[in-house]
C-alpha cells in the first residue's frame, strides 16, 4: 500500500507534532479539536511521552510553560473559548521568551457560541493573544496536509525565535479527512542553553521569568523582543498567490475560506473575469508586501472570511487604503458557498472599482 | 447477500461507518422494505446519520436519532424510541455505532436484548489507510476495546479501505491483503468490500462481495 494515510486534520496535526519531537501534550477536551487530545492519549504512552488531561485550559497552558522552561518541545490545543482561557499563560510564555506550539481549532462565537467552524478568532490570534506587548507566529492551514506541515514548521519557528507559534485552524480543518504523507526528517535541533535543566554546579543558574523589578530593564526586553519580531516579518512571511499574474480583482482568504474561494475564482475565470487570490499562510506576520504590490494593478480586494470582518483591517492597512476592500462573509458556524463568493466577484467586476 | 434482522456497524472513528450504514439501509429498503436506521453515536457531533435525513425519509426509512444531532448542542443523548430497534421485530434495523470504544459504550444498553433475539450481525468496518488501524495488532486492539464496551462480539468484517478522494481501483486492490490478514487473525469472514460507486464496474469481477457506495452529503 502507498505511504499515504487517510487522516482527520486533528489527527494529522497530532502525529506531525510527535514526528517533530513533541513528547509532551497538555490539553482539555473541547469540540471541534478533541481528536487531538484523543490521538495524543493513544500515542504518547506508547512512545514514552506525556499525555495529560489537565483540570482546565489554564492549568494546561501553565504546564506548557513548565515543560518549555526545561527546553522540551511542548504543545497544547483547544478551541476558541478555551484559547481565551489560555490567554494569560500565552502572555507569560511571551514574557519569558519560551517556545511552544498552541493549536486553536476555531468554533463559532462569541461566548459559548457553537461547535461549527469559524474564523472569528483572527483578532485574538494576531492582535490580542493576551496582555502586554507581544506577538505570536500565526499559521493558517488550508488542507489536512498543511495541518501537519505547518505543525512541524510551527515548532521550528517557535524554537528559532523563542516564542509561541499558533496554528489557527477552524472546525472544518480539524474534522475533514484527506490523504496525507507524513515524511519529515529528524527534528531540527535548536540551541536551548537558556533552559532550566540543572546546573550540575558547572554553569550559572538559568532563570525563566517574566517579572522585572526595574522598568528600564523591562523596557529593554520589550525592545529586544520587537527587534526579533522585525526579523520574523522580514524572513518568515508565507503566502500563496493564485492566478494573480493579470488579476484586476484580488480575493484574500485563508483556511477553508480560501478553498471555497478557489472554486469561485475558477468559475469566474471561465467567465473571463480577471480575478486571483492571495492566501496568507502566516496571519502574523501578515503578507503585507505582496498585497501592496498587487494594489498597483488590482482595482478591488475582496476579503472572504468567516468573521464579521477582522482580516479586512489588515488588508486595508497593507494596501494603505489605496483600493476598496469588500467583505464577503458568513459567521456563526456557517461557511461561505462558492456561489456566494462567485456572486461577490461578479458584482465587483461589474463595478470595476468605481466606488 | 443475506442479511440478519439487525445490522450493527462499528469500528475506529473515521472508518466510514455512517456512510456505509446509510447505503446499506437504502439497499435493504429497496430489497425488503420496513427498514429503520438508528444513530447511536454519542461521541462525534459531526458527520451524522441525520445529515442524510431527507434522503432517508424520501426512501421511506425510519430514522431514530438524538433530536440534538446536527445542532450546536454537543450532548451525548439517545432518544427513548431507540428501544423500537429491539421491541419491534417486524422491521429490519441498521445501527450506526459511534467510533471506538467510547462510541460503542452506548450499545451496551441494548446489547442484552440484541443478543437474546440472536438475529444480528455485528460488522467491523476497517480502513487500512487509517493510521491507527494500519496493521493487525492495532486493529485487534480496537476490536477488543469495542467488544468490551459494546457487549456484542463482531461476526464479520466490512473492508472499507480508502484514501478519500484519491481512492482508485489500485487503492482498493492493494488493501485486500490487509483485510485478509485481519480476517485470519480474528477468524471473522469478510462480509463485503465497499467502494465508491464510480469504481464498482471496474472492480466487481475482481473482488468478491463488492458493495457500491454513494457518498452522503450534508444537506442544509
Amino acid at each position: 500500500m502507498t505511504d499515504k494515510v487517510l487522516m482527520k486534520g486533528n489527527e494529522a496535526l497530532a502525529e506531525a507534532a510527535i514526528m517533530a519531537g513533541c513528547r509532551h501534550y497538555f490539553g482539555y477536551p473541547i469540540t471541534p479539536q478533541t481528536e487531538v487530545a484523543a490521538y495524543m492519549a493513544k500515542r504518547m504512552p506508547k512512545i514514552g511521552g506525556t499525555f495529560l488531561q489537565a483540570e482546565s485550559e489554564i492549568a494546561a497552558i501553565n504546564m506548557v510553560y513548565g515543560v518549555a522552561s526545561a527546553g522540551f518541545r511542548v504543545m497544547t490545543s483547544s478551541s476558541s473559548p478555551g484559547i481565551a482561557l489560555k490567554s494569560e499563560g500565552l502572555s507569560y510564555l511571551a514574557g519569558a521568551d519560551l517556545p511552544a506550539l498552541v493549536i486553536n481549532v476555531q468554533r463559532g462565537g462569541p461566548g459559548l457560541g457553537g461547535i461549527q467552524p469559524s474564523q472569528s478568532d483572527y483578532f485574538q490570534a494576531t492582535k490580542a493573544g493576551g496582555h502586554g506587548d507581544f506577538r505570536m507566529i500565526v499559521l493558517a492551514p488550508a488542507s489536512v496536509q498543511e495541518m501537519a506541515d505547518l505543525t512541524v514548521k510551527g515548532f521550528d519557528l517557535a524554537d528559532k525565535y523563542r516564542m509561541t507559534s499558533m496554528i489557527l485552524a477552524d472546525g472544518t480543518m480539524g474534522q475533514m479527512m484527506e490523504p496525507v504523507s507524513l515524511n519529515y526528517g529528524e527534528p531540527t535541533k535548536y540551541d536551548k542553553s537558556w533552559a532550566v535543566t540543572g546546573t550540575e554546579c558547572a554553569r550559572p543558574h538559568n532563570i525563566v521569568n517574566s517579572l522585572f523589578l526595574q522598568p528600564d530593564e523591562l523596557e529593554k526586553f520589550n525592545f529586544i523582543r520587537y527587534e526579533r519580531y522585525k526579523q520574523i516579518e522580514e524572513n518568515e512571511t508565507m503566502y500563496e498567490e493564485y492566478m494573480m499574474e493579470d488579476a484586476e480583482i484580488c480575493v484574500v482568504a485563508f483556511g477553508i475560506s480560501a478553498r471555497v474561494a478557489k472554486n469561485a475564482i475558477v468559475q469566474a475565470r471561465a467567465e473571463g473575469i480577471k480575478v486571483g487570490m492571495i492566501r496568507p499562510i502566516t496571519l502574523w506576520p501578515f503578507p503585507k508586501a505582496p498585497m501592496l504590490k498587487a494594489s498597483e494593478k488590482v482595482h478591488t480586494f475582496i476579503s472572504v472570511e468567516m468573521s464579521m470582518g477582522q482580516m479586512i483591517e489588515d488588508i486595508e492597512l497593507a494596501i494603505r487604503c489605496r483600493r476598496p476592500v469588500k467583505l464577503c462573509n458568513r459567521v456563526g458556524g456557517m461557511i461561505p458557498s462558492p456561489d456566494q463568493v462567485y456572486a461577490s466577484i461578479v458584482e465587483t467586476a461589474k463595478e470595476g472599482g468605481a466606488q | 447477500m443475506d442479511y440478519k434482522r439487525i445490522l450493527l456497524f462499528a469500528g475506529h472513528y473515521g472508518s466510514g461507518k455512517t456512510n456505509i450504514a446509510v447505503n446499506v439501509a437504502m439497499h435493504l429498503q429497496r430489497e425488503r422494505g420496513s427498514v429503520t436506521i438508528a444513530d447511536l453515536d454519542i461521541v462525534n457531533p459531526y458527520f451524522r446519520t441525520k445529515d442524510s435525513q431527507r434522503d432517508l425519509e424520501a426512501a421511506g426509512i425510519r430514522l431514530i436519532c438524538s433530536e440534538y444531532a446536527g445542532t450546536n448542542l454537543d450532548a451525548p443523548a439517545l432518544p427513548p424510541d431507540m428501544y423500537a430497534i429491539t421491541d419491534d421485530r417486524s422491521r429490519t434495523a441498521v445501527m450506526d455505532i459511534g467510533g471506538d470504544d467510547r462510541g460503542a459504550l452506548a450499545l451496551g444498553r441494548y446489547a442484552p436484548a440484541i443478543r437474546e433475539e440472536g438475529n444480528y450481525e455485528m460488522l467491523l468496518v476497517i480502513n487500512g489507510y487509517r493510521p491507527l488501524t494500519r496493521d493487525v495488532a492495532s486493529t485487534l486492539e480496537i476490536i477488543h476495546e469495542i467488544e468490551t464496551a459494546g457487549g456484542i462480539p463482531f461476526t464479520a468484517i466490512v473492508n472499507n479501505s480508502n484514501l478519500g478522494e484519491e481512492t482508485d481501483a489500485e487503492t482498493v486492490l492493494a488493501s485486500l491483503a490487509y483485510a485478509h490478514e485481519i480476517s485470519e487473525a480474528t477468524g471473522l469472514p469478510i462480509k463485503m468490500t465497499t467502494v465508491r460507486e464510480e469504481l464498482y464496474e471496474d472492480l466487481k469481477h475482481k473482488i468478491p462481495d463488492l458493495f457500491p457506495l454513494t457518498l452522503q452529503y450534508k444537506i442544509k
